[in-house]
């Protein structure tokens, strides 16, 4: 048996649905079709009157969610794209992530945001939005990498009993296979050595993960060991995790699909160099996508966000400093 | 929560129009006697942040208040007072609110008119307008699908409201849930200083319900007895399953914005209008000229209403602020999803490790 990352999302959500009758979905088209990207496929037919077509309003979609809440639900809302999330950005930021503040009610919803890009999705439909929504307080932000963390994080960002905004990556979707389900996982806020290295440590998170470990394999050839670090969670950031790797690498490359003003990779850079300054041997580098809306043309869009040779561009220049 | 005014009980019960506009008119009179008080406060520079007077709505809001029921769901607007009383807010909660009491459901976090008890069914503001309709229709949609009671939520906005995103996206989905919502519009004129013809076009926004598929009523915000049968038929057709209810009443703020604003843009032909009318005033008038309140009692209302205010904001003025040095600065019910940002430079790296204490390795995800 395998299974995709996009199996393990519907998976993680028919659980939770089996498993806790609080839950329900609300979203564009989760319903009897399924979703836009089947991440609902069967389960408004396996849970009658749980699964539910929004109309396409995401302001309305969170507030109603944060109003079940209230009333003690635990909603998993389906935003078509990251991209259209902005819509019901008021609704996150300014009420469901500051609701437990305020009130000391907590807000557990879960806002899915498939995030990133793939060939031919253009400016609208590729975005990741983990740095603006980490930038607000009160939320979780969970960008998993493997199609373990897909599916326990998602049921763990369900439990939490705060607002989660779990971005999970479009083109992991139908690309990333495990052989099973995961029986353990590590803990929400823990990051993971998705690879040991001692020469350079690229931080990254979701599908650059993947692109981190191709170059640590094609450097690997060449005697360069690249320590790979998965965040999983950017919000919190597991700091500790990340400064261990440096301490024993001493060289810093954080890549982020994000576009590049603020961010992820500004963030970690900004932990490091306050608080492990003195474990650096070179300046820390950060790869982001260039500040451009995400282009719809294969061309364009290969060269707009980081790819393993960027990736692996940076990393020469990085040994070099 | 629904509290009483000494042995007034909710209109729900009130079996005479006399009954409903006495216990109105004292909702309306405790309420304005309160405003007055944080007016006074804070021009005594004892209020942090603003300030915002229901002068003028009264009425209406009472009117929303005492049309719900305990088990209800209400999500005022700023001019609220009266319905925020009614519904059951107690005057030491709305002053430790604007006081900035660490006793108040807020605790300091948040202020002046953004409280409540959500789990009361009484909510929070935002100050982002039209933001809390779709919350009360997320609440009405939860009990659906727990199978219990639903009840009647009603959400109030001002006209400027209903030019938000937030206010159709709202109004559309309670229409497609069939939702027992009940939107209460005040048609106050102006939106800040923006005047409603600048705001939309249509000729009544009430108008608009045959848009949505919703039942509308439109009212004389500034007579009391028009105001509660008009709010109390669309609460009893909404509880019946009459679907989502806008209701819209004209009506004029007699006030600023805030207290900061002297309403110097208000036309004058306005408030001498019939819109400009004090809706307390004209309810004073009725109970007089049909015998129902004898000037005696009217004057005893007043004393025993001063009264109260005064003696719940002198005991929530000697009620301890919040306290930087007590308070969790944490935003997350999950405090170990805390994100450990550094305090101080030179305590670093001991304020993070001691803020994200090492975790487990693994933990086990049950067997699905």
């Amino acid at each position: 048996m395998s299974i995709t990352y996009l199996e393990a999302i519907r998976e993680a959500q028919a659980r939770a649905l089996r498993d806790d009758p609080r839950v329900f979905i609300y979203g564009q088209d989760v319903g009897s079709f399924g979703g836009a990207f089947k991440a609902t496929k069967n389960l408004a037919q396996e849970f009658p009157g749980r699964v539910i077509d929004a109309p396409i309003s995401e302001d309305a979609m969170v507030g109603s969610a944060i109003g079940a809440a209230i009333e003690g639900m635990r909603p998993i809302i389906e935003m078509q794209f990251a991209d259209f999330s902005t819509v019901g950005f008021n609704q996150i930021v300014n009420h469901a992530g500051a609701f437990h503040w305020r009130t000391g009610v907590p807000c557990p919803i879960t806002i899915r945001l498939p995030s990133g890009g793939t060939t031919g999705s253009g400016p609208f439909h590729s975005q990741c939005l983990e740095g603006l929504y980490a930038l607000y307080p009160g939320l979780v932000v969970m960008t998993p990498a493997t199609v373990e963390d897909a599916y326990s994080m998602l049921l763990e960002a369900v439990a939490i009993d705060d607002p989660v905004i779990f971005c999970e990556h479009k083109y992991l979707y139908y690309h990333l296979k495990a052989e099973a389900l995961p029986t353990e996982a590590l803990p929400v806020g823990k990051a993971r050595i998705a690879r040991a290295g001692r020469d350079v440590t690229i931080v990254a998170y979701s599908a650059m993960v993947h692109e981190a470990i191709a170059v640590a394999e094609e450097l690997a050839g060449e005697g360069t060991e690249v320590e790979v670090v998965d965040l999983r969670t950017v919000k919190p950031l597991d700091t500790d995790t990340v400064i261990a790797s440096v301490a024993r690498t001493g060289r810093l490359l954080c890549v982020s699909e994000a576009w590049p003003w603020g961010g992820v990779t500004a963030e970690v850079i900004a932990r490091v160099a306050t608080e492990g300054f003195g474990l650096l041997d070179a300046p820390p580098q950060r790869l982001n996508a260039k500040d451009t809306p995400v282009p719809f043309h294969p061309n364009l869009w290969t060269s707009h966000r980081p790819t393993a040779r960027s990736i692996c561009e940076a990393v020469r220049r990085l040994l070099q400093l | 929560m629904v509290q009483s005014v000494a042995g007034v009980q909710g209109a729900s019960v009130v079996s005479s129009l006399r009954e409903g506009i006495v216990a109105a008119y004292r909702w309306m009179l405790l309420a304005r006697v309160l405003d007055e008080k944080f007016a006074s406060l804070y021009r005594a520079g004892k209020i942090h942040g603003g300030v915002y007077l229901g002068r003028g709505q009264e009425a209406l809001s009472a009117a929303v208040g005492m049309s719900l029921r305990p088990g209800d769901v209400f999500a005022p607007l700023i001019r609220d007072g009266a319905g925020r009383l009614a519904f059951g807010e107690t005057l030491v909660e709305a002053a430790r609110t604007y006081l900035g009491s660490a006793l108040g459901p807020m605790r300091g976090r948040d202020g002046n008119v953004h409280r409540g008890r959500p789990r009361d069914g009484y909510l929070p503001m935002l100050s982002h307008l039209g933001a809390m309709i779709s919350v009360v229709n997320g609440m009405l949609l939860a009990r659906r699908f727990k199978g219990v009671p639903q009840g009647v939520g009603a959400a109030c906005i001002g006209e400027g409201a209903t030019s938000t995103g937030a206010f159709h996206e709202a109004l559309n989905q309670a229409a497609v849930e069939r939702l027992p919502l009940v939107l209460v519009v005040a048609d106050n004129q102006y939106a800040y200083s923006t005047h409603s013809s600048r705001q939309f076009a249509c000729r009544s926004l009430v108008d608009r319900a045959v848009g949505y598929g919703v039942t509308g009523a439109t009212l004389d915000g500034t007579d009391v007895a028009e105001c509660l049968a008009v709010v109390g038929k669309a609460v009893r057709n909404a509880r019946a399953g009459g679907g989502p209810q806008l209701v819209v009443a004209r009506l004029l703020r007699l006030c600023g914005h805030g207290e900061h604003d002297d309403a110097g843009y208000i036309n004058p032909a306005l408030k001498q209008s019939e819109l400009g009318r004090d809706c307390l005033a004209v309810a004073e008038e009725r109970l007089r000229v049909d015998g129902w309140a004898t000037d005696a009692e009217l004057e005893a209302w007043h004393g025993e209403s001063v009264g109260r205010v005064e003696a719940a904001v002198n005991s929530v003025q000697r009620e301890p602020t919040p306290d930087p040095f007590q308070e969790t600065w944490c935003a997350l019910a999950t405090p170990r999803l805390k994100d450990g940002f550094p305090a101080e430079p030179s305590a670093a790296r001991a304020g993070t490790v001691a803020e994200n204490p090492p975790v487990a390795a693994v933990s086990a995800v049950p067997a699905p």
